[in-house]
């Protein structure tokens, strides 16, 4: 826990303040997504295809169009069809056709689940009478839904034209492989040479959901005159607008997008599936068009991240001292392209001065839902690779994991392979307070282990604009565009009163929609703090320069002779005491006549942001009988910059490591041998509940980032990255054995205990033997 | 869908006859709500029974059992401290159905009629010996409990009958029970195998009495009359352990499902049983 005894610099930024949020959340009035109603809305519902792969021959809608309450019946053909390339979208690139085909079928249906056709009716009930007399027309073809069956050469091809890229000469053939890429430093071939211990491992990973509480919803209203508003829980209104916009052909000063209240995204809401075809349900009925998934549907229809495949290949000197990593990752990437390579690559070995360092990729398509964002994309599969590559290099050089980072630790101001600056680095100061934790001096049992991991997230900036008024009351109102998934407004609040001198409880941050300010880029990417944090400053330093300007007038003065502190302001300088000072509320109060409404703004690209380490240790224990994986005891250290909320910040880093956790053990789709998913609800998509987790233990280191006003790093994503490998790294401490896939679930834990016995493995712990 | 709530036993026999096989019984609703919800159950007419009063009381039999009635719910249960004296083990196995929230409306007697392989609190019933109260058209009648499920979803129950209460019998002394499950997680899920034990020793440790009961490890909970059987007679020393578990292992006879692998299930089912027998034995002692 952060030290909060410390002396403070600052009034607000670093305490544990009262959420804005907190009230409405636990009595209920906070409005997520399936609570915004409209007068005389209709019920909106998909039909989902029940198989992975076939072609869809013939759509037949006239039984559900003719069942009285049915308004109207959209399929994949009431949709335009769009280029099959990216898209720009301010810093991104989506590929519109790729989405539009994931929301509503076209040709084939790609992955369980599938919508090929959506209803609007005047109810539930109606809705779902309708969708049992579509009639659909498939012709079955052989699936896949495995990584390495859909590489394989003979396997069904889900797009039949596809032609991997990244790879000269290009394949003849096509194939399920979307594309390779390659980077390299030095020359790996002499870097192996020279090493003296090669540890070189497989790592298999399957997909998982980003599991939020929150089921995706929204409700579309289209005007006759085609101005359309549109409410959805979302990580991204502005990105929702692009996709929207895109998929439907409209202009976007027609589509207003509004965010809820949001409970959960993690990445898998930076995207659309209801949202365009509500509204062109709507486009068509001329009545707002309601559609919120079941549980069942965010499982069959939305993305995880990717199921993955490492071999990892990794020379040291005897001394300890890195010579050589080979990091190949493959990783599936459901109907469509769209895997998080970028990110993964990133990351991997990139806190390690390794010379001769080569990391390749491939993506591969299959059955599956479309792989979206999820925390830090790629990172806890890279990482659970490299640390688990890592823990035994260690191990076989008689060290400990901190001291074979400290050896090997990426030196200040060198750039990574995948080409990012690393800069004003916390790594030896996160490393410093892990290797002091009294976690680490707590004895193990016989059945217990305790694994380590350390890893780098980049973290991201990002497009951003604010806005900031100041009422004639002296308060302030703060709009910005990034849904609050984990504490912004509480942290846009604290930093706009910290930087104005005005108490926080007279700061207010709302979420604006897509009408009221400029572009925003999404709630991801760890990037909100930090750049919506720029931009408010950036907002509050132009509402003061604005109010030092009306006392200047008033005082006639020129603005620069006015100082402006704590919400009071003074003649400066030579004119010091030359007039009383004057409160910010005085100044609000006479708007009107000293030159209108005072409003500030900001817009900013967010330049700067600070990447960061974090070290997860885990103890377990392991069941030598039931292969059952309990976590004792888990600490996180992480270099946050400065904690503008600590409570949140901790949270983050807590949720991070709950979800890595369940990620490690249990979580995993179950597909039968038809394709289907089979266990489609959280009861056997076994996320952690509180009783599988013990409190998890955070430490704040602060090394402050100097590029933001109060110094922040992005905190939501390195959270998750090293807990994988953390819990994994444990698990073989326990019992000798180290797990090459993921999820180490009891029944995988047990066969495996039991084939080491039965062979007499003498790495086998005694208490398994 | 009709809906009925009589609040007499002769109301809801007569609805009973009136409408035959389409009534289905509604208790705590944690298995029937959820099922017609996910469209697995369309029912002609629900009868809630929460309503009827002697329905939802624990009371002390005759012969200085318990009887719990069908509508009581595994909260009542666990607040009950002559069951948490007398049967731990029932009352453990209740405490692991869903959630607490769950727990406050689920009826174990419910859970037995639901008929699900995995029911938690159905094998701690069955080592028990309890007994099931059935009220028919014809009137009463008796049955053992591990006589009700007949597999998935099926029991013996007949058109127009209502299991009224279920009763277990008088506890001797130096007597207890245990219910453990294998869950890969802690709360919230299903078991992928249960064991419960119930069993009475006499003043020197050694073992009078004993019933062993397994769930989800065959289309319903078993009794396992061998593996009690292999504890009778010893002082529940680690010979008769091995062969508890062998007739356990014996008695398994799992599918592979979302839940777990019939491999993995035989393979825990006997550590269960082990374990239920050290803690049941532990109780007795005490």
């Amino acid at each position: 826990m952060k030290d909060d005894s410390q002396p403070a610099d600052y009034r607000w930024v670093g305490k544990r303040l009262d959420r804005p949020d907190g009230a409405d959340k636990v009595t209920g009035r906070a409005r997520f997504g399936a609570d915004i109603h409209l007068p005389g809305e209709l019920v909106g519902k998909c039909l989902l295809s029940p198989h992975p792969h076939a072609r869809i021959l013939r759509i037949d809608t006239g039984k559900a169009r003719a069942l009285p309450g049915v308004k109207a019946v959209v399929t994949g053909a009431d949709f335009p069809v769009l280029e099959d390339r990216p898209t720009p979208v301010a810093d991104y690139a989506f590929n519109l056709w790729d989405q539009a085909r994931t929301l509503m079928a076209r040709d084939k249906v790609l992955f369980d689940g599938h919508p090929v056709a959506a209803v609007a009716a005047t109810t539930e009930d109606v809705a779902q009478q309708a969708l049992a007399l579509i009639e659909v027309a498939y012709e079955i073809l052989p699936h896949v839904t495995d990584l390495e069956a859909a590489m394989a050469p003979d396997a069904p091809l889900l797009h039949e034209t596809m032609i991997t890229t990244g790879v000269a000469p290009g394949p003849a053939a096509p194939s399920n492989i979307v594309a390779r890429t390659m980077l390299e430093r030095g020359n790996i071939d002499a870097g192996f040479e020279a090493a003296d211990i090669v540890v070189e491992r497989e790592f298999r990973s399957k997909p998982v959901h980003q599991g939020y509480i929150e089921p995706h919803a929204c409700i579309a209203s289209v005007a006759e005159d085609g101005r359309a508003e549109l409410w959805t829980c979302t990580q991204g209104p502005w990105i929702d607008r692009a996709f929207c916009a895109g998929i439907l052909g409209w202009e976007m000063s027609d589509l207003k997008v509004v965010a809820t209240e949001i409970g959960g995204g993690f990445g898998g809401k930076l995207t659309v599936y209801d949202e365009p075809i509500a509204l062109r349900l709507s486009q068509l009925t001329r009545k707002p068009v309601r559609m919120v998934m079941t549980r069942s549907e965010v499982l069959r229809r939305t993305g995880p991240t990717s199921g993955s495949l490492y071999r990892v290949r990794l020379g040291a000197k005897s001394d300890g001292t890195l010579v050589a990593a080979d990091c190949e990752m493959i990783l599936e990437t459901g109907a469509f392209p769209g895997s998080p390579l970028g990110t993964a690559r990133a990351i991997a070995f990139t806190h390690l001065d390794i010379p001769n360092l080569r990391l390749s990729s491939a993506e591969v398509v299959s059955n599956r839902p479309s792989v979206q964002a999820y925390r830090a994309p790629g990172g806890p599969i890279t990482c659970y690779a490299q640390e688990s590559v890592m823990d035994e290099m260690a191990e076989k050089l008689g060290i400990s994991p901190f001291a074979l980072i400290r050896k090997n630790a990426v030196r200040e101001g060198t750039v990574s392979l995948a080409g990012f600056p690393l800069e004003n680095l916390g790594l030896a100061q996160v490393l410093d307070a892990a290797e002091a934790l009294e976690h680490l001096k707590t004895p193990l049992g016989p059945t217990q282990g305790r694994g380590i991991a350390t890893s780098y997230w980049k973290n991201g900036g990002g497009q951003t604009s604010v806005s900031a008024i100041l009422n004639e009351d002296g308060t302030v109102n703060v709009g910005i565009g990034t849904p609050d998934i984990g504490g912004l407004r509480a942290s846009v609040s604290m930093m706009v009163a910290e930087t104005m001198g005005v108490p926080y409880d007279k700061v207010t941050t709302t979420i604006a929609d897509t009408s009221q300010l400029g572009f925003n880029s999404f709630t991801a990417g760890s990037r909100t703090a930090y750049a919506v944090g720029l931009a408010v400053v950036g907002a509050s330093k132009d509402l003061i320069a604005q109010v030092c300007e009306r006392a200047a007038k008033m005082w006639d003065l020129p603005p620069e002779a006015v100082d402006y502190a704590d919400g009071m302001l003074r003649p400066a300088g030579p004119n010091a005491g030359a007039h009383d000072p004057v409160p910010l509320a005085t100044i609000a109060a006479g708007f009107a006549k000293s030159g209108g409404p005072i409003m500030g703004k900001f817009t900013t690209d967010g330049p700067g942001a600070g990447p960061n380490f974090a070290t997860h240790i885990a103890d377990v224990e392991v069941d030598p009988e039931t292969g059952g994986v309990t976590v004792l005891r888990y600490s996180i250290v992480v270099d946050v910059g400065r904690a503008i909320h600590p409570d949140y910040v901790e949270g983050q880093n807590q949720g991070g490591a709950a979800q890595g956790i369940g990620w490690a053990l249990n979580e995993e789709y179950v597909y039968g041998a038809d394709g289907r998913l089979q266990n489609t609800g959280f009861l056997d998509y076994r996320m952690p509940v509180a009783p599988d987790l013990p409190m998890i233990g955070c430490t704040l280191v602060e090394v402050p980032n100097p590029n933001h006003p109060f110094g922040v790093r992005g905190v939501g994503e390195v959270s998750i990255v090293p807990s994988v490998a953390a819990v994994a790294n444990a698990v073989k401490d326990a019992t000798g054995l180290r797990f090459f896939e993921i999820p180490m679930s009891p029944p995988r834990v047990l066969a495996r205990i039991a084939g080491a016995r039965a062979a007499k493995d003498p790495s086998l712990k005694p208490a398994f033997r | 869908m009709q809906y009925f709530r009589p609040t007499t036993l002769e109301d809801a026999v007569a609805h009973l006859r009136a409408h035959g096989p389409g009534v289905t019984i509604l208790a705590g609703g944690t298995d029937l709500v959820v099922q017609i919800r996910a469209g697995l159950r369309a029912p002609e007419a629900v009868m809630d029974i929460k309503r009827i009063a002697p329905l939802s009381e624990i009371t002390r039999t005759e012969e200085g059992g318990w009887r719990i009635g069908a509508a009581v719910s595994g909260a009542e249960i666990s607040a009950h401290a002559g069951l948490c004296a007398d049967w731990p083990g029932l009352v453990e196995g209740v405490g692991l159905i869903g959630s607490m929230q769950v727990q406050s409306r689920a009826t174990p007697v419910g859970n037995l009629c639901n008929a699900s392989p995995a029911a938690d609190s159905v094998p701690a019933m069955i080592a028990a010996g309890a007994t099931v109260y059935v009220l028919g058209p014809n009137g009463m009648r008796k049955i053992p409990v591990e006589e009700v499920a007949q597999g998935p979803g099926k029991t013996s129950l007949r058109a127009g009958e209502l299991v009224t209460s279920v009763t277990l019998p008088r506890r001797a002394a130096r007597s207890a029970d245990a219910y453990l499950r294998f869950t890969p997680r802690a709360e919230m899920d299903i078991a992928v195998a249960g064991a419960a034990v119930n069993l009475t020793l006499d003043d020197s440790g050694r073992c009078t009495f004993a019933r062993v009961a397994l769930g989800a490890v065959a289309p319903k909970a078993l009794l396992v009359p061998e593996a009690g059987a292999a504890l009778v007679g010893t002082m529940l020393e680690s010979d008769a352990l091995r062969r508890m578990a062998a007739a356990v292992t014996a008695a398994c006879a799992p599918i592979d499902d979302k839940r777990g692998t019939a491999t993995y299930r035989t393979a825990i089912a006997p550590v269960l049983a082990r374990r239920a027998v050290a803690l049941a034995q532990t109780r007795a002692a005490a």
